[in-house]
């Protein structure tokens, strides 16, 4: 009898756990299953230069390797439930899949606002379904209420305004894109979409929807009314974990694993993606979740390796996990790139080249040594920096 | 191996550097030049770097 592997999860994280699986030698069954009807396809796109053209799977769709041809997709079917401890997990659809091997690459949704109010013209962006809905009620007619100010909120404004819409950013920080920026750089920021005719009403939330069926505008919690036909959610995401409910897991931020990506003390379990909670050495010994898009590549790779060692098939690979967390945003003609952990940095934030409102690269410290770096424009100056955290904190 | 990259869809973020050095640089003017035919002795570098692009312009044939 083979064996079989099942992936939970269908996007970035389940492609790359599947490409790494064939290529660390993994000969037996996959089958890989995901709520959405889509192949695995490229997020980031969605807020960004998908939004702003035509949003279609083709434009967005990750390309699939040879290596991963004889993989089973189940798409469309959510996972009900899973028994870790008789290895098998249940779809939706009733169906039981029993597995020698789990990986777990469900990933984030959207958070919803419980603020009330009409339903109608409020959106999200995660899903190509969200973008394209989106896309069609963005335009010079548009008046697009923003809610929340970090990178997907200010990617999203930035694309609107691109689109000829009047476009508001409501959120209850001082600054956008505080964290893991700071207050400088986010200021900057700010300044940079205001000159593009983004009004920002900071420091403040959304108190309830105005309109009937539909929405026509917003009451702020300081009172402030405004007019609105496109409400964009931008409050962060949930981890989709609650299949995993019943075995005992740690799953209080995503779904905690030890630095190979194993889940806590369940040989055969892994986590990859933005899911996986799991400690960096690059840092310290703390476990987090990294919702950066090289996160879903980096952990793949390891995990591969840990459920084939698991499954009996490879040997230990004794070297620690240290990714380097990787994400860039494109807003107007701005080119943001980050590199490493600016949040854990902000405490000691410096310019280290250029200025604030221009090209520049900030850097943020931990104990006095480099742990992020947040670049825009400066692209001659990327491999210098990305090599000095790579040599880690003591080299710094 | 050869490797394809959409010039249309490439934004020079220059990921692919990192992983495949020898086959990806950025200029002095910050735009991608790459080796379109490498030794196939680097293809799991040039698999990486097509990974790693966030436009994923990259394609590999043969």
């Amino acid at each position: 009898m083979g064996q079989r592997i099942v992936i939970a999860g269908a996007s970035m994280g389940g492609l790359r756990a599947a490409e790494r699986l064939r290529a660390s030698g993994f000969m037996g069954e996959i089958v890989a299953v995901g709520d959405e009807t889509h192949m695995p396809y490229n997020r980031p796109p969605l807020s960004k230069e998908a939004l702003a053209s035509e949003v279609t799977h083709e434009a967005v769709a990750f390309r699939l390797r040879p290596a991963v041809a004889d993989v089973t997709w189940r798409l469309g079917v959510r996972i009900a439930s899973a028994d870790l401890a008789a290895g098998a997990v249940r779809l939706a659809d009733g169906a039981e899949l029993a597995y020698d091997g789990l990986v777990i690459a469900t990933g984030m949704r959207p958070r919803r606002l419980p603020t009330p109010g009409p339903a109608l013209g409020r959106h999200v962006v995660r899903t190509l379904e969200d973008a394209c809905a989106l896309r069609g009620e963005l335009g010079p007619d548009a008046r697009v209420l923003v809610i929340g100010a970090g990178f997907i909120g200010c990617e999203v404004a930035a694309t609107a305004r691109l689109l000829g819409a009047d476009v508001t950013v409501v959120a209850p920080e001082a600054v956008p894109m505080r964290r893991p920026l700071g207050d400088d750089l986010g200021a900057a920021l700010q300044r940079r979409h205001e000159r593009q005719g983004i009004r920002f009403l900071l420091g403040r939330t959304v108190a309830a929807f105005l309109g009937e069926d539909r929405v026509t505008g917003a009451e702020l919690s300081d009172g402030t009314r405004l007019d609105a036909n496109v409400v964009v959610e931008a409050v962060g995401s949930a981890s989709n974990t609650e299949w995993l409910d019943g075995n005992g897991l740690d799953l209080s931020d995503g779904v905690l694993c030890d630095n190979a990506l194993r889940v806590e003390g369940r040989p055969g379990v892994v986590a990859v993606g933005d899911v996986a909670r799991f400690p960096n050495p690059r840092y310290d010994g703390v476990a987090r979740r990294v919702e950066h898009w090289s996160i879903p590549t980096d952990t793949a790779k390891r995990a591969a390796v840990t459920l084939m060692t698991d499954l009996g098939l490879s040997g230990h690979d004794p070297a620690p996990f240290t990714p380097l967390p990787t994400f860039w945003s494109d807003q107007y003609d701005l080119r943001i790139q980050s590199f490493g952990t600016p949040a854990l940095g902000g405490d000691d934030i410096r310019v280290l080249e250029g200025d604030l409102d221009g090209e520049v690269v900030v850097g943020y410290h931990r104990d006095g040594a480099l742990v992020g770096v947040v670049m825009i424009g400066l692209p001659s100056a990327v491999a210098r920096y990305r090599a000095e955290l790579m040599r880690g904190p003591a080299a710094a | 191996m050869k490797v394809i990259v959409d010039m249309d869809v490439c934004k020079d973020h220059g990921q692919c550097v990192f992983s495949a050095p020898e086959v990806f640089q950025i200029n002095e003017n910050g735009r991608l030049v790459f080796e379109a035919e490498p030794d196939e002795s680097l293809r799991d570098a040039v698999e990486e770097a097509a990974d790693v692009c966030p436009l994923q312009a990259i394609t590999i044939e043969g």
